[in-house]
């Protein structure tokens, strides 16, 4: 296990080309209107001390959701070694939320950000024994099926990833 | 000659498709699944733990299909507890009529009934095995397929040549022009881009609009009810949670009993299938899920109750889900222990992009009703019958590189070897073959049903003694138009193949007519004693493969000089044919007497601590793998651990000591770089992992090894000798031989390899030991 979990998540998301960034929770919120496009859409975020800005229309309606440009939603857990985050399915649309928009921005706390996949299955283990839906999402959206690579097909072709460092 | 009970295609019409198919889909297939292969191969090395990752995934998938009649019943109560239903279909009309009721039940509940019900899915190649997609449009269905290559393929009502990319068969170029001609857009299509935009406005629309999202699944996990889905593009997550009806498809042999047991799979089918680390989307749900449904129809109402709500994980919106486990024959590959590894298969297509043959033709060729590649022999055997399996199955030709590409280790030769064999013996059993039934006698001579060609090459070491016996006769009569003809005709061995030309002395002769032995110990004892080596005490047992004996005997020659050179006395008795040749042509029964013959005609040797020195790689092979399958556990590991290749042998000898200086070393040999050298090892060598072995004994030497980077020469025994199959053998090769063109010395380890590389170079390759030995 490398001690720097948080910079090999850094480096991983490099190689897929997803945009990271550190920030301290009293900044995210600032931070993250900074980084989306209009218009955008998200999910109430569960990290103490942040919240969406208003430019993020929360609870968003279907017409919204096709229209958005950023899609805005917190991960349960990161996985250092893949660049992978891991977004739960909720009630409030954490799935169609981050999967619709072309732009996918997703929220981490840095201690949520687990070392290799052994470490993500042992916080799995939990959300299923719960019944629950994760995504592992790697990266952006990509097909060859057209002759050529391509991002952003079904799901988003721009990703960032804003790690909370002290939450 | 003999017909085989069902109907199959003429070698004519045979070679007249693979033709066909290497002009029109060979070049896009090249391209696409040699680079995965090349990929996959290069991120296999680069996973420090990926041997302990395929055992922990073979042996999950083994524990799991034992019990998989009690992972029903897990599954059924966890899915239902979590609200879901589980049907167990029993074959495809049955699975069918199961999703046509979901998907009319669903759309008889909404409020505009004036369309037609519509359905979207993800890839999925068991809905392929059931044409689903028939199905349901004939009960008045729409259905889209979203995965972008499968979309494709159902705009150009083609069918899929790949498992993992369908469409791989298509250029650029030709999906623009049927997109064009189908959708007529007001600006012409150009790059891959503005094609993927335009599916994915198109496809994105039909998702929103539908009553239902069919899917398949990677992987069922029993305890929780929780499903897999791995894909790059994002199609699946959007078919399984948009609509509020959600049925997912997937044989029985997709469950695995707990969370923990899908770790290695998630880890190693991207690696497996396209080389990538891990795919983008490794979507798990444990449906219902709690997302909200998606009503595009009503723009305005907000997707989520209020945010107080939404927040609370146990509300749950109304979500129908249905897992459809099909059986389709899967139960009764179960109970055959032949075909039940095919059921371990996490259908990554590695064993496709591994194959060179599959290179060249693809999925069209290389496929039955549904699936393609080395392990669809399997599939087909089992889903559809073994007339489907029959269409291509001979186009695995053991080469074996599929043994280290396959995530969960399962010998797909075997089970192709296996198929062959079922195929040779359902044949009718009141014609048989004159010609080839009173010149070989075989285990197989009740089963009449077998391909007089098959008979003739699984035979190949009677037909070489009495080559020898009478040659130079046999070679001159084998070169009369009127013979090849006959041999065409009746065998089908394309007569643009130069044939073996047989030696009058064989090998075993040669051998004692230098004294047998004794002489050959005095010979050894004296070399060690002139080299000052320590006395290696070691004894070899030189085994006289068919070519080596009777065609090749020089290289045979070499190797019995190299080893006396290096003080090792040898023995080169007349030894039995490994059963490797009747293998080849799926004579399961011949190939297991000759094992036998072979070992007991070795025992005493092996007993008395000689080693057994093999030559020809492909008869190492089956005394590596194949014979696990025939001889009794402790004869087969007392053969596997004392005989060796013998290149890797002589590489042994040096590394304990013995002096280099005996062999005929490079003059290059005391500079840095070596003389430089062109190495085609083999492909069953190479699945062994002894191509380095070779490599290093060539660099002490004082040569500098170049090895080749395609998978195999294309000849493969016998495979390049057919007719039908003369063309697609040259394809492969030529790829070999341009990677060699510009070498001064080409050598090679196979006897097929060597005689394909010589007739494409037109120029001599022997084998590396003969480039070593000493003279005497």
């Amino acid at each position: 296990m490398t001690i720097d979990t948080v910079g090999r998540f850094e480096r991983a998301l490099e190689s897929l080309e997803v945009g990271i960034e550190r920030v301290p929770a009293a900044d995210a919120t600032e931070r993250i209107a900074a980084a989306i496009d209009d218009p955008a859409v998200g999910v109430p975020l569960p990290f103490d001390g942040v919240s969406q800005p208003d430019a993020v229309t929360t609870a968003p309606t279907a017409g919204e959701l096709e229209r958005a440009r950023t899609g805005v939603t917190p991960a349960q857990f990161g996985i250092a070694e893949y660049g992978t985050v891991a977004i739960r399915s909720t009630a409030a649309g954490n799935e169609p939320v981050s999967l619709y928009p072309d732009y996918h921005v997703a929220i981490v706390a840095a201690s949520d950000v687990v070392p290799d996949l052994g470490a993500g299955f042992d916080r799995l283990e939990k959300h299923f024994a719960d019944r629950e839906s994760i995504v592992f999402a790697t990266g952006r959206s990509a097909t060859a099926d057209m002759g050529d690579l391509v991002h952003g097909v079904h799901g988003p072709g721009t990703v960032s990833v804003m790690v909370v460092e002290d939450r | 000659m003999a017909e085989r009970a069902h109907p199959a295609r003429s070698r004519d019409e045979t070679a007249a498709q693979i033709r066909h198919l290497l002009e029109t889909e060979g070049e896009a297939v090249h391209a696409h699944s040699s680079t995965m292969s090349a990929r996959q191969a290069q991120i296999y090395d680069e996973t420090d733990d990926i041997e302990t990752l395929r055992t922990d995934a073979r042996a999950i998938k083994e524990d799991a299909i034992d019990r998989l009649p009690e992972l029903l019943e897990t599954v059924r109560e966890a899915v239902e507890a979590n609200g879901g239903t589980v049907y167990v279909a029993e074959d495809a009309a049955d699975a069918n009529a199961y999703v046509a009721d979901v998907v009319d039940d669903r759309a008889d509940g909404r409020d505009d009934v004036a369309d037609a019900p519509s359905v979207v899915k993800s890839k999925s190649m068991t809905t392929e095995e059931i044409d689903l997609n028939e199905a349901l449009e004939r009960d008045g269905i729409d259905v889209y397929e979203t995965d972008l290559g499968e979309w494709v393929l159902q705009v150009a009502d083609d069918t899929p040549s790949h498992i993992v990319g369908p469409a791989m068969h298509l250029s650029r170029e030709e999906i623009a022009e049927l997109f064009t001609e189908r959708f007529d857009p007001d600006e012409e299509f150009e790059t891959a881009a503005q094609l993927t935009e335009f599916a994915r406005d198109y496809l994105g629309e039909r998702i929103r609009e539908a009553d239902v999202g069919i899917t398949g699944a990677n992987f069922v996990v029993a305890e929780t009810g929780t499903m897999a889905l791995v894909t790059n593009e994002g199609n699946a997550r959007k078919c399984a949670v948009t609509p509020d009806t959600h049925v997912a498809i997937a044989g029985v042999e997709k469950l695995l009993p707990s969370v923990r047991d899908l770790e290695p799979f998630v880890d190693l089918i991207a690696k497996s299938a396209t080389g990538q680390p891990i795919s983008q989307y490794v979507t798990m749900l444990t449906p219902p899920t709690a997302s909200p449904t998606l009503d595009f129809a009503a723009p305005d109402a907000p997707i989520a109750g209020t945010d107080a709500d939404a927040l609370s994980a146990g509300t749950e919106p109304d979500r129908e889900f249905h897992l459809v486990l099909l059986d389709n024959g899967r139960l009764d590959m179960r109970e055959d222990d032949q075909l039940r590894e095919t059921l371990y298969c996490v259908r990554c297509g590695a064993c496709s992009n591994s194959c060179v043959n599959f290179q060249s033709v693809g999925g069209h060729a290389f496929g039955g009703e549904t699936y393609s590649g080395g392990i669809a022999t399997g599939w087909e055997a089992g889903v559809h019958g073994q007339d489907s399996a029959a269409e291509f199955n001979d186009l695995c030709t053991g080469c074996s590189q599929c043994v280290n590409a396959c995530p969960v280790k399962i010998d797909i030769p075997w089970i192709n070897t296996v198929v062959k064999d079922r195929i040779n013996r359902e044949g009718d059993a009141e014609s048989y073959d004159f010609l080839v039934d009173g010149l070989t006698p075989d285990a197989e001579t009740d089963t009449s049903g077998l391909d007089s060609g098959k008979r003739f090459f699984g035979n190949i070491s009677t037909v070489a003694k009495l080559g020898s016996a009478t040659a130079p006769v046999s070679n001159w009569l084998a070169e009369t138009g009127l013979v090849r003809t006959l041999l065409e005709s009746t065998l089908g061995i394309d007569r643009r193949r130069d044939l073996p030309t047989f030696q009058r002395e064989s090998l075993v002769d040669w051998f004692e007519a230098q004294g047998g032995v004794a002489a050959s110990r005095r010979r050894a004892e004296r070399a060690a004693s002139h080299a000052n080596a320590a006395d290696v005490g070691r004894e070899a047992v030189l085994y006289p493969d068919v070519y080596t004996n009777y065609v090749d005997t020089d290289r045979g020659k070499a190797a019995v000089r190299t080893l006396e050179a290096l003080g090792v006395p040898v023995s080169v008795p007349d030894l039995p044919e490994s059963g490797r040749a009747p293998l080849s042509q799926g004579m399961i029964a011949t190939a297991d007497r000759q094992a036998s013959r072979l070992y007991g005609a070795v025992a005493e040797d092996l007993d008395a601590g000689r080693d057994l020195v093999v030559i020809e790689p492909s008869d190492l092979a089956a005394f590596h793998r194949e014979y696990e399958r025939l001889l009794p556990t402790r004869s087969f590991e007392r053969l596997r651990d004392n005989s060796y290749e013998v290149c890797h042998y002589v590489y042994g000898l040096l590394e304990n000591g013995t002096d280099a200086d005996a062999l005929a070393t490079a003059d290059g040999g005391t500079d840095d770089q070596g003389e430089p050298i062109a190495y085609h090892s083999h492909c069953q060598q190479r699945t062994l992992g002894l191509e380095a072995p070779t490599t290093a004994l060539l660099e002490r030497c004082g040569y500098a090894p170049r090895t080749s980077s395609v998978e195999c020469c294309g000849m493969a025994g016998s495979f390049g000798y057919k007719q039908e199959y003369y063309e697609l053998s040259m394809d492969v090769g030529n790829r070999l031989a341009q990677e060699f063109e510009s070498a001064e010395t080409v050598v090679a380890s196979g006897t097929s390899c060597g005689d394909q590389l010589e007739t494409l170079l037109e120029r001599d390759v022997s084998h590396p030991i003969e480039l070593l030995a000493p003279d005497r």
